[in-house]
């Protein structure tokens, strides 16, 4: 399915945006991830579910390198953007992170000005254009614009946690990452907000590529492509280990399993 | 029994209700006293405050029938002590100024980079470490940093700075500075190191650098917790006592040059109250009136610190 | 979205969109502000230790028994620090008689009974207020109320007055620590001792007065290790600058207006032009300083052990 819907001037980059391959992570000595193998499409949402501590959100930090801000956190295995190794001393975090976006389980603005929090990133990075033209743009995009447009100079905070984190997506959005990783972006916030990010993702998959960490399977059916589940089993020194039990369409996913755990999982019996 | 509402469970049963015979008027005495007496207790430190005010209060309106507040705010001489009194506190609140400035120029910068590098740079068994130590520093006795000031420090810029005299304002200032450092370092710390994690990773995540995420995102967050600890430093500059009383001496004079020897308001607070200045004297009432100007600039201080904190606290979960 | 040719620019990747991110000139910002706030750290940290260091190499050789036990003298070699050592005491013990049992008492009572009224919050305020006062302001409260106003309680300006205006001065700290140990005990042990038909106070004393305890003692030692080392206060209220008898431990010995304490002492030595009492000023900081170590050690350890052990 993806194959019709690559760019064509993409020779080597669009289709495959993000392989891993046997990749394992670890806490210290404690492994929390174990060999992991996927590879994610370019424009497109890719949601990871699976129980807590499963290691999903483990899986999704290694996209940004956010993991390394652990000091005694380290990987195994391999993870290539573009056929780039994300792992090699060459790749510089800061700049990757500037390609790669992300949104968090809780609502973060900064203490700024709304205007300024989406022109934050921008500043550091050293974009050159127009800067009121480019917040605007973001705003927009993240369809908070029209709440916003006349208090721009106003708190980040002063606004509702769906906004809150809207605006966080027009941050994210701001450096024109290609990619953007959401962990459980929706779980703090009501049905209604939640809804309008739903929406907003279906927007956004069409300039960039989406992977979501979810808890709620119907969210992850409604709005992914493809979906990877992950469970966690115990390990023998009483911690927990995750690994990826299966990665398909969605579709198949929730509805013709290969695995027992998934199906159980997606209809309900444990997690 | 008496006090309860409740029809006894075991009416019929006297064999039962004969177990349990709980004292309640007497817990319910004790619970009652007990609050009257720690309720007393909590009105003493309103009577402090009151104690203090009227207190100084007192003394100043009689200070003032005796002495114009225009002199005592517009005159350019302070002779409080000799048989021609001028009473013009601009020259001691000088003196204050110039020390606290020096100690605040230096306690200011290197507290919060020192809470910065704890906070943010320092490896966790280190940071274990050095704050506790902190914590043991701001606790030294000022009269300790007097000692320093006087016997060491001056002895060694004479060496370096012309004409610096015996006591002076610099040498005091640059002591006093290290003596609230500590405490500028410790409270500005709990600030920075209180920002929530999500913040810094939500910067990290856009690309941003170490420094850009502390001086971008973690520093203004915590903004209000240093001006906070910023205008506690003020206050403790203002009204530090031993190091100035010792270091910059007692020479009332109107001057912003920091080699030469100044009189703060507390040091002329001491000056007079080792002299033994009897009661009703004019001396003894200058002691309040300066110590009411100074206690005015302290309680301007901590307005300043309630005002700001309202009004730029951040609401993190 | 601009295409992606990752072969464009070796192993990083190419700049996509209007942005020049200039990574090396930043890394170089992050160097220089890393390296300028351990600077800072480490300049605090040496000017400290220069200052304990120059205290020790001056006080070290005069330290001897003969010092610890002599009474000051206006000859250096024979003076010591045995009416003040006792001074500073007897100030311990009256303030900490004073100031323990108020404190305590009014953070239970703004803790546990007055919680969210409007007197806490006036005193609350209060309080913080009464943190920023100079301490030198504390001395003239002192000087006007207790030596002066109850002159005939406190014998004038005496070690009653200036224990006393030290208890006030330290009053605040108490409370608030007695409020954060209370506040750390967790609410289902309040609901527990009411669930079981306990009164407040019962519950308080019985319940979780002994969980909060190592925390309150803790803030005590250390609110109280500060009042020994306050030199202004007690200068105001009239610590006298030459007193060559201890105190006598009773009513009438603290009542006595004349008095002395150790930061007194070392005031006064560090004032003397010569300079062989400066060199025991300097032991007599050594002194003090030991006194308030074992105080704060003290503390530290207690808190260690409450941390621990929640």
């Amino acid at each position: 399915m993806q194959s019709e819907q690559a760019s064509p001037t993409a020779v080597a980059g669009l289709e495959r945006v993000f392989k891993v391959e046997n990749t394992s992570y670890y806490y210290g000595s404690n492994m929390a991830v174990r060999g992991v193998n996927l590879e994610i499409p370019g424009n497109k949402i890719t949601a990871f579910i699976g129980p807590s501590g499963c290691g999903k959100s483990t899986v999704l930090r290694c996209f940004n390198r956010l993991n390394d801000l652990i000091p005694s956190a380290h990987i195994k295995g391999r993870i290539t953007y573009h056929g780039v190794d994300l792992y090699s001393k060459a790749v510089d975090p800061t700049e990757l992170r500037r390609r790669i976006g992300m949104v968090f389980q809780k609502p973060n603005p900064f203490p700024k000005s709304i205007y300024d929090n989406v022109a934050f990133g921008a500043r550091i990075n050293g974009y050159q254009g127009d800067m009121d033209e480019l917040v605007e743009k973001s705003l927009r995009s993240s369809a908070l614009w029209d709440e916003v447009k006349d208090k721009l100079k106003e708190s980040g905070l002063s606004l509702s946690g769906g906004q809150q984190q809207r605006l966080c997506i027009a941050r994210a959005i701001a450096v024109e990452p290609e990619v953007i990783l959401m962990d459980e972006p929706c779980s703090a916030l009501d049905p209604i907000s939640t809804l309008k990010i739903e929406d907003l993702m279906q927007q956004l998959k069409e300039n960039y590529t989406i992977i979501i960490v979810t808890h709620n399977m119907q969210q992850a059916s409604r709005v992914s492509d493809r979906t990877a589940f992950y469970n966690a089993e115990p390990t023998e020194s009483g911690g927990k280990v995750g690994y990826l039990v299966e990665y398909d369409e969605t579709q198949v996913i929730f509805s013709n399993p290969k695995e027992t755990y998934t199906r159980d999982y997606v209809s309900g019996r444990f997690g | 029994m008496t006090d309860s509402v409740f029809p006894s469970p075991a009416a019929g049963d006297s064999t039962r209700s004969d177990r349990w015979k709980p004292n309640r008027s007497l817990s319910k005495l004790s619970q009652r006293s007990v609050v009257i007496l720690f309720g007393a207790f909590a009105m003493v430190s309103v009577a402090t405050t009151i104690g203090i005010i009227s207190t100084l209060l007192f003394e100043t309106i009689e200070f003032f029938l005796e002495v114009s507040p225009l002199h005592f705010f517009t005159a350019t001489r302070w002779t409080a002590l000799f048989a021609n009194p001028s009473f013009g506190v601009i020259v001691l609140l000088c003196g204050t100024f110039l020390t606290s400035f020096i100690g605040l120029l230096l306690a200011i910068p290197l507290g919060l980079l020192a809470a910065v590098c704890l906070s943010e740079y320092a490896p966790r068994n280190l940071r274990a470490v050095l704050k506790p130590a902190l914590e043991l520093l701001a606790g030294i006795p000022t009269v300790v940093f007097g000692y320093f000031a006087l016997l060491m420090v001056t002895p060694f810029l004479q060496n370096i700075v012309p004409g610096l005299s015996v006591f002076n304002s610099l040498s005091a200032g640059i002591v006093l500075g290290f003596a609230i450092l500590p405490t500028i370092a410790s409270l500005s710390e709990d600030a920075i190191f209180a920002v929530p994690q999500s913040l810094r990773q939500g910067c990290y995540a856009l690309g941003a650098t170490k420094r850009e995420t502390v001086t971008g995102v973690v520093l203004p967050a915590a903004l209000s917790g240093i001006v906070s600890s910023i205008i506690l430093g003020v206050a403790r500059a203002v009204g530090e006592t031993m190091i100035v009383t010792l270091a910059a001496g007692q020479s009332p004079t109107l001057t912003l040059d920091p080699r030469v020897s100044v009189q703060t308001m507390t040091s002329f607070i001491v000056q007079v109250t080792k002299g033994d200045a009897p009661y009703g004297s004019i001396e003894f009432k200058t002691l309040f009136a300066v110590g009411m100007t100074l206690f005015v600039i302290t309680l301007l201080l901590n307005i300043l610190s309630f005002w700001f904190v309202r009004k730029f606290q951040e609401k993190y979960e | 979205m601009n295409p992606i040719d990752p072969q464009a620019q070796g192993l990083g990747l190419p700049e996509t969109g209007n942005f020049k991110p200039q990574l090396e000139r930043r890394y170089k910002f992050d160097q220089i502000f890393k390296i300028i706030s351990w600077a800072a750290t480490f300049s605090a940290i040496a000017v400290l230790a220069i200052l304990l260091i120059g205290v020790l190499s001056e006080g070290i050789p005069k330290l001897s028994l003969e010092f610890l036990t002599a009474p000051p003298s206006r000859k250096a070699e024979q003076a010591g620090i045995w009416p003040a050592f006792l001074g500073t005491i007897a100030l311990l013990l009256i303030t900490a008689a004073s100031a323990i049992p108020l404190g305590v008492g009014t953070g239970i009572f703004l803790q546990e009974f007055a919680q969210d009224s409007k007197l806490a919050k006036v005193i609350e305020i209060n309080i913080s207020n009464l943190a920023a006062v100079p301490s030198i302001i504390y001395g003239m409260l002192g000087l006007f109320v207790f030596a002066r106003l109850l002159e005939p309680m406190t014998g004038g300006r005496s070690i009653f007055s200036a224990g006393l205006t030290l208890a006030l001065l330290i009053l605040p700290v108490i409370i608030v620590s007695t409020r954060e140990s209370l506040k750390a005990v967790p609410d289902s042990i309040r609901m527990a001792g009411m669930a079981l038909g306990a009164t407040r106070w019962q519950t308080v004393r019985i319940h979780v007065l002994p969980l909060a305890i190592p925390g309150i003692l803790t803030g005590t030692i250390l609110a109280l290790s500060r009042a020994i080392g306050e030199t202004a206060p007690i200068i105001v209220v009239g610590a006298a600058a030459f007193v060559p008898f201890a105190p006598e431990f009773s009513v009438e010995g603290f009542r006595e207006p004349a008095f002395t304490a150790m930061p007194i002492q070392i005031f006064n030595w560090i004032s003397r032009p010569q300079e062989e009492f400066h060199a025991i000023a300097a032991s007599a900081i050594i002194v003090l300083l030991m006194v308030l170590l074992v105080m704060n050690t003290t503390a530290i350890v207690l808190r260690n052990r409450f941390q621990s052990n929640r």
